[in-house]
């Protein structure tokens, strides 16, 4: 490949400063692009569809998470709840006030950036594990409001049923539609996070999450950016929500739990921490290796009870089914110590190798 | 380098077990009939494994012990099973395969699965079952055509655990009101018997007050002690499950409650509670069930003879946990019944649509006597009445305590169908 810097020159700042400066980088992603818009969803099933669209919104909160832990290195567990925040955000503005679901994205994102802002206040004072368990408390805060507070949760249930989104008279109501749907905010999401980590608002972030007392020395504001990366994640985060409540017809507090913060943490350091393909990476794995192990879960099922059909059925099942959950685990470790780096040094590995390829210097 | 062969090794396992899965599908038992699919989605790993493991094992056997006796029909039953982990991702996932696999009907776990599913099934017309989780008022089968609560909900607990309250207080001669203690987990599940509680409360005039347990309800000492010394109960109502039940248990019978004075809803009273807390202090303990519980029903010695002539011994879950067996059984065989009912009046091939029909014709589950109530679901009404029978803990045995009854019918059907007007 000649996916090398090597004789492309400049001549325009502009040209310089293009997000993809090569040529074939270019290419590239007009290639990944037509496949995600084209020949995907020509070919897909609503199986894979539906796997799609969950992976699409997982990243776009992942992408939101890594900005503020990968690139700003403040430590969050709190995601969950900013995801839930904007999802009633934008659910209540769908269903009170009767607005289209592209007023309730923004202002669903512009809620929760708020409640992530506010949450961050304390990011200023303590570091690290401390903020991280700062932040565990925006989850128990934000879930005792929706439950408790009526005008949020609508009743006891705590769950906002939501219209289908709709473009006028047009309701994205298949899989394939709410897949164009999420696939877009995804790929504005990517190219937003793309150009905000190179600005000059991003290498403040980068500033502070190297060292901080060095950041502010040079000038950087750290009361203002530290908000501002939190305000930017939860933005993300709400987003995410938002589009959740939309796929699935409800924004219900109960799947934006705690567990659902550590499996975005998961995400991030999977998929590699301070790099949005990471993010995208990590989202698909975690997304996809549950059902993965399933799959292989079932076989080994099938495959015991061919071998030894005297076993009890419920047993076997039950057996293997506890090793899911080990598998699972151990994946992730198996991973982790292969590339701790993550998915997204994997990546960057294969296309070292290509870019001096067929010689190995 | 030595990590990619880690990856090629771990990638080429999982496409091993992969092929294996596709080719090695399971071979019907000379049935030469086509099979009747049905999706069965439940969590064996995730917060409610608990219950899984039994109702699951359960399920399994009266669907083998039916498909032995001929099936439906002479129709096999086979299941598409999808282990989901108590995860809305994972659970859509498992319904989009129950849609490829073109199941006739299915199982939705979980409030926040049900709330993430109910809108495809309908869109799909395939029936959803969802007994024993969220949402009351889906009983309304009017407004909510394909799904199916089949089980006492949150509501109908409610009517009928004041009614056996009022009962006993009346058995026992006492005059005056009862005061009533409400013991519930603080979550939306939790919570959703509050409006029939308090409308009973104006209607009956006892006294009520509620104490809630938060999330993971493994501390509720000083509930339990403003429940017995300050506001001195006379009767204690639980809506709580996992350990919190055990631990209740335990707090009542340490502040010297009486245990014959608590009564559970139907997540809080299954034998592993009372193996946790101990039989001996338990004792005494009410709960209430949507499905008979042991296994002295003439369906059990049936399963125990199939295992005989396999010969296998049951699963332990059929005697130690009857509780959730009985369950997976009524659940499954409910499905069972509504295929049954469609086949003969429509004919093959089954839709979801017919079963659909069929849900609402179900009155009584054949092959279940004693174990399932008398279940009546109607067009307008898909819970089927809203059954229980409390049960008590009494000498390291749940014996029942009532016949199958429900109470204050009236009250939870207008609350059913007045949501309809209320919320948008």
């Amino acid at each position: 490949m000649v996916n090398r810097e090597c004789g492309v020159f400049f001549s325009t700042y502009a040209a310089d400063m293009r997000l993809f400066p090569l040529p074939l980088t270019r290419w590239t992603m007009v290639g990944i692009a037509g496949l995600g818009f084209v020949v995907f969803p020509l070919v897909a099933s609503d199986y894979f569809l539906n796997i799609a669209n969950l992976v699409c919104i997982a990243a776009v909160g992942a992408i939101g998470l890594n900005l503020l832990v990968g690139y700003t290195g403040q430590i969050s567990v709190g995601h969950g709840a900013f995801i839930a925040a904007g999802a009633y955000a934008g659910a209540l503005v769908v269903t009170r006030a009767g607005l289209p679901f592209w007023i309730a994205l923004p202002f669903g994102g512009l809620m929760a950036a708020v409640v992530g802002a506010f949450f961050g206040i304390p990011s200023l004072r303590i570091k690290g594990l401390y903020l991280a368990i700062a932040t565990l408390a925006a989850q128990f805060i934000i879930e005792w409001l929706i439950i408790h507070i009526e005008w949020i949760s609508g009743g006891a249930e705590s769950t906002v049923t939501v219209p289908k989104a709709a473009i006028g008279p047009w309701v994205l109501d298949t899989l394939l539609e709410q897949y164009f749907l999420n696939l877009i905010v995804l790929s504005l999401a990517i190219v937003f996070a793309m150009n905000l980590v190179r600005s000059p608002i991003g290498r403040a972030f980068i500033a502070i999450r190297d060292r901080d007392v060095a950041a502010e020395v040079i000038g950087v504001n750290l009361f203002r950016y530290k908000l501002l990366a939190f305000a930017v994640s939860s933005f993300y985060a709400g987003v995410t929500g938002i589009l959740y409540a939309l796929y699935l017809g409800a924004a219900n507090y109960e799947q934006f739990d705690i567990a659902t913060s550590i499996d975005f943490l998961a995400m991030i350091i999977i998929g590699g921490l301070g790099s949005i393909l990471g993010s995208v990476f990590g989202a698909f794995f975690i997304t996809v290796l549950p059902m993965a192990l399933r799959v292989a879960v079932d076989g080994a099922v099938t495959a015991a009870l061919f071998l030894f059909p005297a076993a009890n059925i419920s047993h076997v099942v039950q057996s293997m089914t506890a090793v899911k959950l080990i598998l699972f685990g151990g994946l992730i470790i198996v991973f982790l110590i292969v590339e701790p780096e993550g998915l997204n040094k994997l990546w960057r590995n294969i296309k070292d190798y290509f870019r001096v390829w067929p010689y190995s210097y | 380098m030595k990590g990619s062969k880690w990856l090629v090794t771990v990638v080429a396992s999982i496409a091993g077990l992969l092929a294996f899965t596709l080719i090695g599908a399971p071979v019907a038992d000379g049935q030469s009939k086509e099979p009747i699919r049905f999706g069965i989605m439940y969590d064996q790993t995730g917060p409610t494994s608990v219950w899984g493991v039994p109702i699951v094992a359960g399920a399994r056997d009266y669907t083998r012990l039916v498909n032995k006796k001929g099936g439906i029909n002479g129709h096999p039953i086979e299941w598409v099973e999808h282990e989901m982990g108590y995860k809305v991702p994972t659970a859509i996932e498992g319904y989009e395969r129950f849609k490829a696999a073109k199941v006739v009907a299915f199982w939705a776990w979980g409030t926040p699965i049900i709330y993430a599913l109910w809108e495809r099934a309908t869109t799909d017309k395939i029936p959803a079952t969802t007994p024993g989780f969220g949402r009351a008022d889906a009983a309304d089968g009017e407004r909510y055509r394909y799904v199916f609560p089949m089980a006492a909900s949150y509501w109908s607990q409610a009517g009928a655990g004041v009614k056996f309250i009022m009962d006993q207080w009346k058995k026992e001669g006492k005059t005056g009101k009862p005061k009533i203690a409400f013991l519930y987990w603080d979550n939306p599940a939790g919570r959703e018997p509050f409006p029939i509680l308090e409308k009973l409360q104006k209607q009956e005039g006892f006294q009520f007050k509620s104490w809630a347990v938060p999330t993971p309800g493994l501390e509720m000492s000083a509930q339990v002690q403003d429940i017995v010394r300050r506001y001195r109960a006379d009767w204690v109502i639980t809506h709580i499950w996992s350990k919190a039940p055990a631990i209740s248990i335990k707090e009542f019978k340490r502040l010297g409650f009486p245990m014959n004075r608590v009564v559970s809803f139907v997540w809080g009273a299954a034998e592993h509670d009372m193996i946790a807390a101990g039989w001996d202090v338990a004792e005494g303990y009410y709960g209430m069930q949507f499905a008979g519980v042991g296994a002295d029903y003439p369906v059990h010695r049936e399963i125990a003879q199939m295992y005989k002539e396999e010969g296998k011994t049951p699963p332990k879950e059929m005697f130690e946990i009857s509780v959730g067996y009985n369950r997976g059984m009524l659940w499954v065989g409910v499905m069972i019944e509504a295929a049954r009912l469609a086949l003969d009046k429509y004919g093959w091939p089954l839709d979801g649509a017919k079963l659909q029909k069929g849900f609402e014709m179900i009155d009584g589950v054949r092959g279940l006597e004693g174990v399932a109530p008398q279940l009546k679901i109607t067009p307008k009404d898909h819970e089927g009445g809203g059954y229980v029978q409390i049960f008590q803990t009494r000498g390291g045995k749940i014996v029942p305590a009532t016949d199958w009854f429900h109470g204050y019918r009236d009250v939870v059907l207008e609350a059913v169908y007045a949501t309809k007007e209320g919320k948008k």
